[in-house]
């Protein structure tokens, strides 16, 4: 073999098959998620590494790929999903790299004999790529006996273990919710060989993805606004149902309607300038901060 | 006998290998993937009765043959043939079938002549398999 | 730029109208401004003018006497809105690399066209230019037919796709073989050929070109005996088979008396010469819609006019007419045999057969783009001194829609004619397994053909036999713009 052309490292190896192409990408698409990324590459070293051994008759059965995503909503879990099936098709786990994202609906029936023609459809479309299973827990009801998600469930345990070559699933959802099914589904845990949990963006990660977004959609804050957005990100964090990235990106939705309704009252032309910058009043306006005034004054007085 | 409809009946029986690359060539021209299976294998019996519905939007082989696979297992006696459909516009119809499936014993057909006026012969055929038993019964 | 001079027209009536000999390019039938409209026919001609003669007077000349001109001015012209009706010659120019010959492209009214009448095109476009004393030599190179016009022709009766259909054969080219030897057969003993070519594994068979009625067979004789080995061989494999019945006869009346035969003996086919004309041709492309039959053309004949560069009519035009006309299969050359074609050449009538829209491929001949206005396609047929050998080189020149026939090379076969098909029918079905598995078929398919010959002995012998044979000389009508011309 000519070792000039041929690549040998490990670190050549994973640049030609492009799959360091596709870290890189992660790496500038996605703000922070430091414990995530290195998982990723851990993964992506471990199955260069098989290659390698499978070439030299080390290996002798194919790796289980089969993933679970942990976390809050926002946290970029469908993201690293679509990036894994990427960096799985470059090193030639998967012959596609799609990926096909589903819940517990479209692979459900609605009656007796509908359950295993849909997860066979769904199952289709998926192979030779990634099947993303969002809030997989779901699919397990045992308190309604005539609930056919254990039908979809057993459908997926079999193509998972037979069908290791042709599909990988990547189950996702809340953390305490995926415990419990894999307490009650020990046959899906057992077939699970990676956990990643994706932890909640600190503040400072969250006031970067604003910066982010805000350049991507042609504002900007000025000096009273930053901080003010940045004391909206503290007190909402707290609240419930905080979904991370996604909250931002409905708190900028909300604040660019209060942005725009104030310039709509304007008695001249609008300047450039005007029309991109957001003011402290139009973040201060959220209920959030009233809320908490609430709750704080509520306190003291009890 | 062996009838040899279909557009590698001369070659022998494809394996699953063989089908998966005709698969992938079928995917790439971007044509969907019909599943058809019959136990009247008359030449003009046009409509084989569908193994579900045609697939689009497969990506890759295997989701074909998935299919292929419990088609066997459910009708391992009757013939199964795969075809592929092209949408485009000049074409519409179907671009490529091949069986890939049949029953063990081929009994084959009898041809039929009626005599007419003259020198004048009507033709017609006739499956055996047909004749001696009801659908579903007969290989 | 040789002799081309630009002559001007005469725009005053009083002076464009009294008695007198005017060139051509002077009463109109040259305008170099001229653009033409969406509803024109246009044709390319390439022309030899005879030394001395001005090209663009030439052009016009060509333009003039094949729509209103003669020789002389006449003033009943003004009786018509005569501007409309004449053909405007708009462009001419030297063909490369042949000094004296000159393309020029002449437009034509629709009005001056009968709709749905192919007769009326020929009679219009070549009925009186090519005699002309003026040029040495001309060929009708190829025309566009606006779309207006298009829509008056019901087009080919069957069509690719549903022959397809009524066949149930897909994916594949369709084998074929003429039945031989090509005169002297009585009925019973032509059928026998036709019975064990079919079994053996071609889809068709069929009569040749002067097979119509003769002494030695009677017609009724050869489609009985004929549609008794097309059962046959149908009950035999279980696939639908068919033999193109010629039913060529000297009147129309005879020829509706013989497709009618066809048609209750049940044959899927018939087919007509080229030689019974362009009428006759629409007539029974009428006929064979009504009744369900796919409709082959033989283009008997067409060599005397098209194998010349300088003078007749390109045979890409015959085979665009022929698709108006509405025919389902037309012989459209081999590349590859023992008649003439150069492969580019011939994949460009391939194209006219073939596409929805044809674009102007000048390395392929195709001067004009085409819109068929969802007229149905034209299969052609390849036939001529090819032999499984070549299945490669077929396949990858023609690709799948094309029956492929191959007479002396399935009734030759040293094993016999069953084996001689089978041989074939193998050949065919493994270039295009390779090919469909992505193989190199232009490279690999000798090795191809190779390995399927271990399991196949038909094709082990028929490639011993065979393998070495070509058909290599110059050939006479070859692209202006591609340098090489020959087959490997």
């Amino acid at each position: 073999m000519d070792t000039a052309v041929h690549p040998t490292t490990p670190t050549a190896l994973l640049e030609s098959s492009g799959a360091r192409a596709v870290l890189d990408k992660l790496d500038s698409e996605l703000v922070g998620l430091a414990p995530v990324k290195g998982r990723i590459r851990d993964i992506a070293a471990l199955l260069l590494i098989d290659k390698l051994r499978a070439e030299q008759g080390l290996q002798s059965t194919p790796p289980s790929l089969h993933m679970c995503f942990t976390g809050n909503p926002g946290t970029g879990k469908t993201t690293v999903a679509m990036r894994m099936a990427e960096v799985l098709k470059q090193l030639g786990y998967v012959r596609k790299g799609h990926l096909v994202a589903v819940t517990r609906d479209d692979l459900v029936g609605q009656f007796i004999g509908h359950t295993a023609p849909k997860t066979k459809e769904v199952l289709k479309k998926a192979m030779g790529g990634v099947l993303f299973i969002d809030e997989a827990y779901y699919l397990y009801r045992p308190e309604n006996e005539r609930d056919y998600g254990q039908e979809a469930i057993e459908i997926l345990l079999q193509v998972m273990e037979n069908h290791r070559d042709d599909l990988v699933v990547i189950l996702a959802g809340y953390k305490n919710r995926m415990d419990t099914f894999f307490a009650s589904n020990p046959g899906m845990a057992s077939r699970i060989a990676h956990h990643i949990d994706f932890p909640d963006y600190s503040e400072a990660e969250l006031m970067q993805i604003t910066q982010l977004m805000l350049v991507q959609l042609n504002y900007h804050f000025d000096a009273a606004a930053e901080p003010a957005f940045a004391r909206y990100v503290a007190l909402r964090r707290q609240q419930p149902h905080f979904a991370n990235a996604r909250s931002i990106r409905n708190a900028l939705d909300r604040i660019r309607l209060r942005h725009a309704t104030r310039l709509f009252g304007s008695t001249e032309a609008l300047s450039r300038e005007q029309l991109a910058t957001l003011q402290a009043e139009d973040i201060l306006a959220s209920r959030v901060f009233a809320a908490s005034t609430a709750t704080a004054r509520k306190e003291t007085t009890t | 006998m062996r009838i040899t409809q279909g557009t590698f009946s001369f070659l022998p029986d494809l394996s699953d290998a063989q089908i998966t690359k005709q698969i992938d060539y079928c995917l790439a021209n971007g044509w969907a993937i019909g599943l058809e299976y019959t136990d009247d294998p008359h030449p003009r019996n046009t409509f084989w009765e569908m193994f579900g519905n045609p697939m689009f939007d497969i990506h890759d082989a295997a989701g074909v043959m998935l299919e292929l696979r419990s088609c066997r297992k459910t009708f391992p006696n009757h013939y199964i043939r795969l075809t592929a459909f092209d949408s485009t516009h000049g074409t519409e119809s179907v671009v490529t079938s091949f069986i890939v499936n049949r029953p063990k014993e081929e009994p084959g057909f009898r041809l039929i002549r009626s005599e007419e006026p003259g020198r004048t012969i009507r033709y017609s055929i006739e499956s055996y398999a047909v004749q001696r038993a009801p659908e579903g019964e007969r290989y | 730029m040789g002799n081309m001079t630009e002559a001007v027209q005469i725009t005053d009536a009083k002076k464009r109208y009294s008695a007198g000999v005017l060139k051509y390019a002077q009463m109109g039938y040259w305008d170099a401004d001229y653009e033409p409209k969406a509803t024109d026919i246009l044709a390319l001609f390439r022309i030899t003018p005879q030394d001395g003669v001005d090209a663009i007077e030439a052009a016009a000349a060509v333009a003039g006497e094949s729509s209103t001109a003669t020789w002389t001015v006449v003033w009943t012209d003004r009786l018509t809105a005569c501007d409309m009706y004449r053909a405007k010659a708009y462009r001419v120019e030297p063909v490369p690399g042949i000094p004296g010959q000159y393309f020029c492209y002449v437009a034509y009214d629709l009005s001056l066209f009968e709709e749905g009448s192919i007769t009326n095109v020929a009679a219009s476009i070549i009925g009186n230019v090519f005699s002309f004393k003026p040029l040495k030599a001309a060929r009708l190179e190829d025309m566009q037919f606006p779309v207006a016009y298009v829509k008056t022709f019901p087009g080919p009766p069957t069509g690719i796709v549903v022959e397809r259909e009524r066949l149930d054969k897909f994916g594949r080219p369709l084998l074929g073989a003429t039945t031989k030897p090509k005169l002297g057969l009585s009925g019973r003993n032509y059928g026998r050929v036709v019975y064990e070519g079919l079994r053996g594994g071609l889809d068709f068979m069929k009569d040749d070109e002067n097979i119509n009625s003769q002494p030695f067979m009677h017609w009724r004789d050869r489609f009985l005996f004929v549609m008794d080995a097309v059962n046959k061989a149908s009950a035999a494999t279980g696939e639908v088979k068919g033999s193109y019945l010629n039913i060529t006869a000297g009147t129309m009346e005879e020829m509706y008396r013989r497709a009618q035969f066809a048609k209750e003996l049940g044959s899927v086919i018939v087919m007509v010469d080229l030689v019974i004309g362009y009428t006759a041709i629409q007539s029974m492309s009428y006929w064979c819609r009504q009744n369900d039959m796919i409709l082959h053309l033989h283009r008997a004949g067409h060599g005397t006019y098209t194998r010349q560069k300088n003078h007749g009519v390109s045979f890409r035009v015959i085979a665009k007419w022929m698709r108006l006309a509405g025919v389902d299969h037309i012989h459209a050359g081999t590349a590859v045999g023992k008649l003439e074609g150069d492969p580019l050449t011939v994949q460009g009538y391939y194209k006219v057969c073939r596409d929805t829209h044809t674009k102007v491929d000048l390395p392929r001949g195709i001067y004009f783009d085409q819109d068929w206005g969802a007229l149905k396609k034209v299969m052609p047929v390849a036939s001529g001194g090819i032999h499984a050998g070549q299945m490669h080189q077929l396949l990858d020149l023609f690709g799948d829609d094309v029956v492929l026939q191959f007479g002396g090379g399935t009734i030759g076969h040293p094993q016999g004619i069953q084996a001689g098909a089978t041989a074939n029918r193998v050949a065919l079905e493994a270039m295009v397994l390779a090919r469909n598995e992505g193989r190199d078929i232009k490279e690999e398919g000798p090795q191809i053909l190779r390995d399927a010959a271990t399991w196949c002995s038909p094709l082990r012998a028929a490639l011993d036999t065979w393998g070495e044979i070509s058909f290599n000389y110059t050939s006479t009508d070859t692209s202006d713009y591609v340098p090489t011309a020959s087959v490997a």
